[in-house]
C-alpha cells in the first residue's frame, strides 16, 4: 500500500512547474522516483482520475490533477462515478461518494 | 493600532471557476456584490495588511510535516497553483508582509505553538478571496493556514485559541490589520457530491457564529461534522478562528445554499470587534 506516494507525486506535481514539464515530456521517468504499485503508476501515467479516486487521492489533490490534465468539470465529476461503477467505493481517505451518484445540480442535469 | 476589520467568505474554486456555469445568474451576481462590499468594508477600515486564515488543499503542506497552524511571514507569494484557466484567476505576484507577519508570529507564539514559512504558493482557498478583496493585488498579505485537510486535523478549540491569539497580536503592534476565516461550511467538494449542501446544519453553525457562542461552536466532533457537513465542514476552523480574533458578536450579511454549482453555501459575515 503506497497510497501516501501516490499523492506525495500528486501534490509535487499540483504544484512545481518544473515537475509538470518533466511529467509531460516523459511521465515514466519521473514516476521513478516514487515508491507506487504497478495499479498506481498506471493509473498516473493514464490519467485515470476514476481509479485513483477510488484508491483514495484526497479529492483536492484530485481534483487539481484532473485540472492540469485539462478535464472539463462535469467530465471529472463523471470520472469519478465511473471509477466507482467499475472498480467498487473508495477505498480510503474522507472524500467518499455518499449518495447514488447523482448530480447535485440543476447545471449539470441540465448540460 | 490593531485589528480594524474580521469577516468570513466562502472560497470555493467554482465562485471564480465556474461563473460561466451558473444558471441563476442574479443570484451569483448577488453574492459577488456582497463579495465588494467586504471588499470596500476592508478599504474603509484603512487596513494596511491583511490576515487571511484559510484551510489549504495541500498547496505547501503534505502529511511529511504538517502544521496544526502556519503563519506566513515571507516577501511575496505566488499563486494560483492550480491551472489558471480552470480557476479563472490568472497567475499573479502577491506582496507580503515580511517583518509585520514576523512580529505577529512572535506574539502569537507565546501561547499557540504555530509554524512560519517564508515561501508559500497559494491555491484556491486564498487566491478566490484575494480575486475579490483585493483585485489589483496591492494589499500585503499575510496567509495563514489551519490544517483541515490532512487527519489528524487540528481541533476546535486549538483553532479558537489560534484566534485569539492573533487578535492579541494584532492589538499588540501599530499597524492597522483586517482579518477575514475562509472556508466552507457543510460541502462535499471534489466528490461525485459535489453541490451538496446540508442547509439545515449550515445555518445551525451560522447562528452560534454570528452569537459568538463559543461553547456550541466548539461542540462538534469530527464525526458529527463530516456525518452532517461532510469533509469540506472540516473548514470550520477558518470560521470559528476568525470568531475568536474579532471577539464581538458577527452580521450574516450573505448566505444562499441556491448556487450548488459552486459546491458550497455561500457565505460572508463580518464581525464587532468588541466583546460584550
Amino acid at each position: 500500500m503506497s497510497l501516501y506516494y501516490l499523492q506525495k507525486f500528486l501534490y509535487v506535481l499540483n504544484r512545481d512547474e518544473d515537475t509538470q514539464q518533466q511529467f509531460r515530456d516523459d511521465r515514466d521517468a519521473v514516476l521513478d522516483n516514487y515508491d507506487l504499485t504497478t495499479e498506481e503508476r498506471e493509473a498516473l501515467v493514464n490519467g485515470d482520475i476514476g481509479l485513483l479516486y477510488v484508491l483514495g487521492v484526497n479529492g483536492q489533490i484530485l481534483m487539481h490533477y484532473a485540472a492540469f490534465l485539462g478535464i472539463e468539470w462535469f467530465d471529472y465529476l463523471d470520472l469519478m462515478r465511473e471509477g466507482i461503477e467499475k472498480h467498487g467505493p473508495v477505498r480510503a481517505g474522507v472524500y467518499t461518494m455518499t449518495g447514488g451518484g447523482d448530480s447535485f445540480t440543476e447545471e449539470e442535469k441540465n448540460r | 493600532m490593531s485589528l480594524v476589520y474580521a469577516g468570513v467568505l466562502s472560497h470555493a474554486p467554482g465562485i471564480t471557476g465556474r461563473a460561466h456555469l451558473v444558471k441563476d445568474v442574479a443570484k451569483r451576481d448577488e453574492f459577488y456584490a456582497m463579495l465588494d462590499r467586504q471588499r470596500q468594508d476592508i478599504e474603509d477600515s484603512g487596513a494596511e495588511a491583511l490576515i487571511v486564515m484559510a484551510a489549504e488543499h495541500f498547496g505547501n503542506f503534505f502529511m511529511n510535516n504538517m502544521p496544526a497552524f502556519c503563519v506566513g511571514i515571507g516577501e511575496k507569494y505566488s499563486g494560483p497553483i492550480e491551472d489558471p484557466d480552470w480557476l479563472k484567476i490568472p497567475k499573479t505576484e502577491i506582496p507580503g508582509a515580511p517583518e509585520l507577519g514576523t512580529r505577529l508570529t512572535r506574539e502569537i507564539m507565546q501561547t499557540v505553538d504555530t509554524a512560519y514559512a517564508e515561501e508559500w504558493k497559494f491555491d484556491h482557498g486564498i487566491m478566490v478571496p484575494l480575486h475579490f478583496l483585493t483585485p489589483n493585488y496591492d494589499l500585503p498579505i499575510i496567509p495563514v493556514n489551519i490544517n483541515c485537510q490532512g487527519p489528524p486535523i487540528t481541533p476546535l478549540h486549538r483553532a479558537w485559541a489560534f484566534g485569539e491569539a492573533v487578535r492579541r497580536a494584532c492589538d499588540s503592534v501599530p499597524e492597522k490589520i483586517a482579518v477575514v476565516g475562509t472556508g466552507g461550511i457543510s460541502h462535499w467538494p471534489a466528490t461525485p457530491d459535489s453541490g451538496k449542501i446540508n442547509v439545515e446544519w449550515d445555518l445551525e453553525f451560522l447562528d452560534r457564529l454570528v452569537r459568538q457562542d463559543k461553547e456550541a461552536l466548539l461542540s462538534y466532533s469530527d464525526e458529527e461534522t463530516y456525518r452532517d457537513g461532510g469533509q469540506g465542514g472540516f473548514e470550520i476552523r477558518t470560521y470559528i478562528a476568525a470568531a475568536a480574533a474579532a471577539g464581538g458578536p458577527g452580521e450574516l450579511q450573505f448566505y444562499t445554499p441556491d448556487l450548488p454549482i459552486f459546491a458550497v453555501g455561500c457565505t460572508v459575515a463580518r464581525f464587532d470587534l468588541n466583546g460584550t
